[in-house]
């Protein structure tokens, strides 16, 4: 009976539809390689609470940049702003900018529950109206009420702001 | 490239304090003076003239013939 969907399910999560990756893809999240990285050696990360990477974004430098590198370490006052924005991006991948942008997925996020909260509706509220609750206790009629109002009214509950303040004696009714 | 305008260097945390004591003090100020006159002024001055006329055995007779109490009968009865 639940094999039906589930088959189907599992054809959309083959073609990635619905996997957890293809969806931070979506919103930008990594734009990361197919292939694992080696986590036994320090690696780049664009991380905005802790702005320091273990190491610098482009580690083998083709000619020009060891060149611009060398160039670096004399006077910073004899680098063009071209060469400074190049160093900037043979050091850091992202610019804070970059980094901090804001993305739609809250969106996402609030339809997904919005999803679970109408699939659940639709599994509960059948057996809200159907006879699986006992009979409702006496207490609860209307006539019992009555009178517990009654008898409260004659015990002068909260006779100054509250209960018994809405009630008017002289004219046995509620107060407009 | 144009000169962007020097930002602020100094004292970003005491203008933060300051920012935020000051907002606390009044909205702590506010919603003591708001309960005050809101609420507090309004039940003692509802409290006092309840009392002002009250008769309390004519209340108690009243409850008495409505039969809420247990050590004492309606009169009638």
């Amino acid at each position: 009976m639940l094999s039906l969907p589930a088959l189907r399910v599992g054809t959309l999560a083959r073609r990635g539809v619905l996997g957890a990756a293809s969806i931070r893809a979506a919103h930008g999240h990594s734009g990361h390689v197919a292939t694992q990285e080696d986590m036994s050696v320090p690696h780049y990360y664009d991380k905005r609470s802790f702005p320091l990477p273990d190491v610098p974004y482009q580690k083998e430098l083709g000619t020009e940049q060891k060149a611009l590198k060398e160039k670096e370490k004399g006077s910073w006052k004899q680098l063009s702003n071209e060469e400074k924005v190049a160093l900037y991006h043979l050091k850091f991948n992202q610019t804070f900018a970059e980094m901090n942008r804001p993305s739609n997925e809250w969106k996402t996020v609030l339809g997904g529950i919005f999803v679970f909260f109408g699939i659940t509706g639709l599994i509960v509220s059948p057996l809200a109206v159907s006879p699986v609750f006992p009979p409702k206790p006496r207490t609860l009629t209307d006539e019992w009420k009555a009178q517990q109002v009654k008898r409260m009214l004659d015990m002068r509950i909260n006779p100054i702001q509250g209960f018994s303040a809405k009630w008017d004696y002289d004219k046995n009714e509620w107060k407009k | 490239m144009s000169l962007l305008p020097k930002p602020q260097m100094r004292g970003l945390l005491a203008k933060r304090l300051r920012f935020h004591i000051v907002g606390a003090m009044i909205t702590s100020l506010g919603c003591a003076v708001l309960y005050k006159y809101g609420v507090a002024e309004p039940r003692k001055r509802a409290y006092a003239d309840f009392y002002k006329d009250y008769d309390s055995m004519k209340d108690f007779e009243a409850m008495r013939e409505a039969g809420v109490f247990e050590s004492v009968q309606p009169k009638n009865s």
